[in-house]
């Protein structure tokens, strides 16, 4: 039964391929290539096959807090109506504005969505499976997914309209200003743990997890992540760059079809990785929850595949976020500039100075 | 004459002198949040409003010139078009205008059934009000919950008089049918499930702290300012002006009713909002007063085939759920107006945007418009 589980949960899917292709392959150079390809090709297909549950998932809470039923016609309970959308965006037309700057316009939309794939790389999906076991993970995500401004400055520059000038200009000053705190509170859990590595953060709380065990500081830690990842991915009530009632659609007010679409596609990827960096770092990733001295708690628990913990985890805090959309009106610029500057920014730096001195102290469990 | 009239609006629209640092940019016709044709120019200095300056005229039927060429019974017609989320008031103000001309007495039933057709309607477009401010300030919920009561409202309106939206059902004399006889039941119905629903309206946006955040000290409209601009209805009562019709000029028998006018000092988006809300509790209050208490006996005068006003000048006002609506005609003694001129709400209430959104962000310049709620056909006419 476990052995079945344990197949099921990826654990030991990434090894029993690897050492099947070191049959066939010669060591070296060719096995590499064709194993980074199935990685890859893989990789895209989850991506999309992610997106278009969060596309759907996103549809269906929004309808049932507004009282509908959200897409309901294409497919069992609407499941289709997302496929449909997509090919509707494959066949637009992809249309360039005649005085944007061609070369820049079709960069943009290329930058957000490779640096928010690239950011998925050291992501702990289950136990001993990751693409990328990197001894800095923590510090690789967040710069990578501080690239995506540049992506949107881009997008919006090119695209020679003012609406969207507006919408980048606001974007840049928005992403600049909460990455700082984001990362401030992805410092407390590395203090905490004393690792950059993902997956060190996961195996430190095989005993609790950091939001549990790091007392007050580690669950404002969390609470801060979870306000500013949202504003640092563009999403309600902090979604100014593209504020549709202020800016019409902000920095992608010009772009259509297949362009349009990245920009949706990078969003839902955001979304995703911000959620799963959260499950990591503060809700023990693929970790089962385990309860002091509970022997046989702790042992159910276990049975249970690290990836449905891991993926758990991950679509609770996007419910979360999503909730947020739905409830929120939206922050005004200085607000939102206020906020940051204000409360959250001198709240984390005192959080840091309390979660070093507990780590000194030895006081976490 | 080389200097044509395209010339000269494409000159005064597009300025190029512009000091280092501003841009202008034009907001509307097409824009989600001027809900209609509006179009204003805004000159910027980053995000800040440094100037406004609307630009009408794209919605612009002529109604004013075609009911000098409509009978007296046809006119009241095309007033739905003007404001059409209060098109029962406007054909009420306009019914009650012939009537002063005719010196018409009207049963004391059809002024009841007018009296509870506006007051629906008010809550109507109150709460298409309260939706849209929620989506205009980005909170996409609220518009749902809105329409969950507006839908029922406007349910009863198709059952008594065919159309959801352009009613046409006051006539010279009274009003066009007898109530449907569910018309009873299924008020008191919708009052109830207001009342029920109410506590979320309040929860839901009012209570937010974002939504109090942008809306309280924003878009500060003066008294004074409010007087010199002519604006009325709930706007300008948030300013801490009196200005309810069916309290100063009572028509269709409001002076019997018991209700409050709501004034607020506080002048700002805050007060508008809170004006709104209270103002709905007022009409379901009239509404109960009234719905047990329908006076029996006829719903329409005996008037004749084919109107005709004596010369003079005759003039209406009503309480729209803008503000006030007025109407004035000049007769020649024929059988359509000789001049036909509306003092519509919306136009006053939308000159004072300039100034109350002077020195604000953009994201302001949209609590404000929300919050003044304005129909754009009214304003063009």
């Amino acid at each position: 039964m476990k052995t079945l589980l344990s197949t099921i949960s990826f654990e030991n899917l990434a090894s029993s391929l690897d050492s099947y292709l070191s049959k066939l392959l010669p060591a070296g150079i060719a096995l590499l290539a064709v194993e980074m390809i199935i990685a890859g090709v893989c990789l895209l297909a989850f991506l999309v096959v992610l997106c278009f549950f969060l596309g759907y998932l996103e549809r269906k809470v929004a309808g049932h807090m507004q009282m509908r039923h959200g897409p309901n016609r294409v497919g069992p309970a609407g499941s289709m109506q997302i496929v449909a959308d997509t090919v509707k965006l494959l066949m637009k037309e992809g249309l360039t504005p005649n005085s944007a700057d061609k070369f820049l316009f079709n960069l943009g939309p290329m930058i957000v969505v490779a640096t928010s794939m690239m950011a998925i790389a050291p992501l702990a999906f289950a136990k001993n499976f990751q693409l990328w076991n990197i001894s800095i993970g923590v510090l690789y995500v967040s710069s990578i997914s501080s690239l995506a401004v540049i992506g949107i400055l881009v997008a919006g520059w090119s695209s020679y309209n003012k609406y969207s000038l507006l919408g980048a200009m606001r974007s840049g000053a928005q992403i600049v200003s909460y990455e700082l705190s984001v990362g401030l509170s992805l410092v407390a859990i590395v203090i905490f743990s004393g690792s950059l590595n993902l997956n060190d953060i996961v195996e430190s709380q095989s005993n609790g997890w950091w939001l549990f065990k790091g007392h007050l500081p580690a669950l404002i830690a969390f609470v801060i992540f979870i306000i500013a990842s949202t504003a640092e991915i563009n999403r309600a009530p902090f979604d100014l760059a593209e504020a549709e009632q202020e800016l019409t659609a902000g920095f992608h007010t010009e772009y259509a079809g297949m362009k349009f679409a990245m920009f949706l596609l990078a969003e839902y990827i955001n979304l995703f990785i911000v959620s799963a960096i959260a499950a990591t770092v503060f809700l023990g990733g693929w970790m089962p929850l385990h309860l002091g001295n509970w022997e046989v708690f702790n042992h159910i628990m276990d049975f249970i595949p690290s990836s449905l913990w891991f993926f758990g985890k991950t679509f609770g805090i996007i419910f979360v976020i999503m909730w947020f959309r739905w409830t929120f009106p939206r922050l005004r610029i200085d607000q939102l500039l206020n906020l940051e500057w204000k409360y959250l920014l001198p709240i984390s730096m005192v959080n840091i100075i309390a979660v070093t001195l507990i780590t000194i102290m030895h006081w976490h469990f | 004459m080389n200097y044509s009239i395209m010339e000269a609006i494409t000159e005064k629209i597009i300025t190029t002198d512009l000091p280092e640092g501003q841009f202008e940019i034009n907001m509307g016709p097409q824009h989600p949040s001027t809900h209609g044709v509006l179009h204003l120019k805004i000159r910027l200095e980053g995000e800040k409003i440094i100037h406004i300056e609307p630009v009408l005229g794209y919605i612009h039927r002529s109604i004013e010139k075609m009911c000098e060429k409509l009978s007296y019974r046809q006119f009241i017609l095309i007033t739905s078009r003007m404001d059409y989320l209060s098109a029962h008031i406007n054909n009420t103000a306009c019914a009650l205008v012939v009537e002063k001309g005719l010196g018409l007495e009207i049963p004391e039933r059809a002024k009841a059934i007018r009296i509870l057709m506006a007051e629906l309607t008010r809550l109507a477009s109150h709460q298409l009000w309260w939706g849209c401010t929620g989506l205009d300030l980005g909170a996409v919920s609220p518009f749902f919950f809105a329409f969950r009561e507006r839908e029922e409202i406007i349910t009863i309106m198709e059952e008594t008089c065919g159309a959801r939206l352009t009613q046409n059902y006051s006539v010279p004399g009274g009003v066009m049918y007898d109530l449907h006889p569910t018309f009873v039941g299924s008020v008191k119905k919708i009052i109830q499930q207001m009342k029920n629903n109410f506590h979320e309206y309040e929860e839901l946006l009012g209570g937010n702290i974002i939504f109090q955040e942008r809306t309280k000290g924003v878009g500060y409209l003066s008294k004074a300012d409010a007087i010199s601009f002519g604006c009325s209805g709930p706007m300008a009562r948030a300013s801490g002006v009196s200005c309810d019709v069916r309290k100063w000029f009572p028509y269709d028998g409001y002076e019997k009713l018991a209700f409050e006018e709501i004034l607020d000092e506080g002048g700002d988006c805050w007060a508008r909002y809170n004006v709104r809300l209270k103002e709905m509790k007022q009409s379901i209050a009239i509404i109960e007063q009234l719905i047990d208490n329908i006076p029996e006996g006829d719903f329409q005068a005996k008037t004749k085939n084919v109107l005709k006003l004596p010369k003079g000048e005759f003039y209406q006002r009503v309480e729209t759920a803008r503000g006030e609506l007025g109407v004035y005609i000049v007769s020649e003694g024929g059988t359509s107006p000789y001049r036909c001129k509306f003092r519509s709400p919306n136009f006053s209430n939308l000159s004072a945007i300039p100034e109350m959104a002077k020195g604000g962000k953009i994201g302001d310049l949209v609590a404000i418009m929300a919050t003044v709620d304005l129909v754009i056909p009214d304003i063009d006419r």
